[in-house]
């Protein structure tokens, strides 16, 4: 695999998925800190979201896997 | 409730257990193979990850379940000037990783997969094959890789079977057509069958207990039945209009969590892993939307009302129809790339032992290759089974928004 072009590419696809993973699970805490009684639908919520946000980042790591 | 929750990690602990033990049994035995086929061939291949991963997680025409031991599934194949060909495929004598030794009316069994050779001089009937070798040949101006099968020191190109588009986008036409029951296909019956049974039992649960408190495996669905009609139905569809399309819903629901789940376990077949599936739900869940769409929904797809002329012709409408596409693009993708994607890093971890462990050669990195990929696959397949609920939650919860959008009245 090593040397292709593509792996840069899922590097990329990495960056911005855990990019917006950190930031919703930071919103998260923000806001389980300020209200704790909501943890249980904030907390998932934030699984929801984070999974949206994690199939972009994994639609395009598996184009670069098979458009290799 | 300290021991039950000591019970449950040692179940989830016993899960990841067996799935690990069964991935790497099926490396292990790899490992054998390229040893032997050094031998044999003097043709030497380095462990690639990467074409190992998408071998695993791909459909096959036979399941494997250890060591030469294969459940056979039936191959019903058409070759234009040959006809129909059905035979099962304990036939092709599948040693070795799935590689059949024996060629059957040219058809042969490469890494669990049926493949055509399309050499007209080759002999029609049983034939022994001494083994697989791999090449590239330029076609179209790019360099394909091709496999061949071996007979006799003569290599026989193997032909890829014909998609289903019809070689339209791009995999070409191919000497024959596959109609088998694969493995993917079985996994599939074995769910619905099993789901059939299931909700058989729940549904004469409220027949038996009207007006009653719910019993058995009935208690154990009606959760996960409210749940989706409260937080997903009702708020996306409305009150007045969500029991028309609960049922599609809820059968979403469960198929895709059913084969989410039975994906996890190393003998089944990957089915919500497969693009044609996902596209497959995709499809009938978009065209289901558009022909329920009422007038309202497609004057604001056509005809976006109090915008002007010049921006609905210039950018609204053209990307509202795009739209209307591009939904069920991601809908497929998004279920495809996240199953996929779990199994493919798990390979990826249990192929550590044989990246440490320079192909057998290294028996103290193949220990710590080990070690590390049973603490990774059992992170990893923890993941997973989040995943599974997670995947199914958000494509019945995307298809009800949908629905929503499509069914909702005019409000100004």
């Amino acid at each position: 695999m090593g040397g292709s072009i593509t792996a840069i590419g899922m590097g990329l696809a990495v960056i911005g998925g855990s990019i917006g993973i950190g930031l919703i699970g930071s919103k998260a805490m923000d806001a389980i800190a300020r209200q704790p009684e909501a943890v249980g639908d904030i907390r998932s919520n934030m699984i929801l979201t984070a999974a949206l946000v994690e199939g972009i980042a994994l639609i395009s790591l598996i184009l670069s896997y098979i458009l290799k | 409730m300290k021991k039950i929750h000591f019970f449950k990690v040692l179940m989830l602990a016993l899960f990841v257990s067996f799935g690990v033990v069964g991935f790497a049994q099926h490396g292990e035995e790899h490992q054998a193979e390229e040893h032997a086929g050094k031998e044999a061939n003097s043709h030497e291949e380095e462990f690639n990850l990467a074409e190992e991963a998408l071998a695993h997680i791909a459909n096959a025409n036979a399941i494997h379940v250890f060591g030469d031991f294969y459940i056979p599934l039936p191959a019903i194949l058409y070759a234009p000037g040959h006809g129909w060909t059905t035979f099962l495929t304990s036939k092709f004598d599948a040693h070795h990783h799935g590689n059949g030794e024996k060629a059957i009316d040219h058809y042969v069994m490469k890494h669990g997969v049926i493949h055509r050779i399309a050499d007209e001089s080759f002999p029609y009937g049983e034939v022994n094959i001494d083994g697989f070798t791999h090449g590239k040949i330029e076609k179209d101006g790019q360099e394909k890789e091709v496999a061949y099968a071996v007979v006799d020191g003569k290599n026989y190109l193997l032909d890829e079977k014909t998609t289903l588009d019809g070689g339209m986008l791009g995999g070409g036409k191919t000497s024959y057509m596959d109609f088998s029951l694969t493995k993917g296909a079985v996994t599939m019956l074995l769910v619905l069958l099993l789901f059939f049974w299931l909700f058989r039992a729940v549904a004469k649960g409220y027949e038996k207990n009207e007006g009653k408190a719910p019993s058995g495996v009935q208690s154990l669905m009606e959760p996960v039945i409210l749940f989706i009609r409260d937080e997903v139905a009702i708020p996306f569809i409305g009150e007045k209009k969500y029991e028309k399309y609960f049922p599609f819903l809820l059968s979403l629901f469960f198929f895709i969590l059913g084969l989410n789940l039975i994906g996890q376990f190393p003998i089944a077949g990957n089915v919500t892993g497969n693009f044609s599936f996902t596209m497959v739900l995709a499809i009938i869940t978009a065209l289901y939307v558009n022909f329920s769409g009422n007038k309202n929904y497609w004057e604001h797809v056509l005809w976006m009302p109090g915008v002007p002329s010049v921006l609905k012709v210039l950018i609204l409408t053209p990307v509202e129809i795009l739209g209307v596409f591009i939904k069920p693009f991601t809908l497929m993708l998004r279920l495809f790339a996240n199953i996929a994607a779990g199994h493919i890093v798990l390979v990826a971890f249990v192929g550590l032992i044989f990246i440490f462990g320079h192909s057998g050669e290294s028996v103290g990195g193949a220990v710590g290759g080990t070690v590390m990929a049973y603490l990774l696959s059992l992170f990893m397949m923890a993941v997973e089974l989040l995943v599974a609920f997670v995947q199914a939650f958000v494509f019945t919860l995307l298809a009800a928004a949908y629905f929503g959008a499509a069914t909702e009245e005019a409000h100004h």
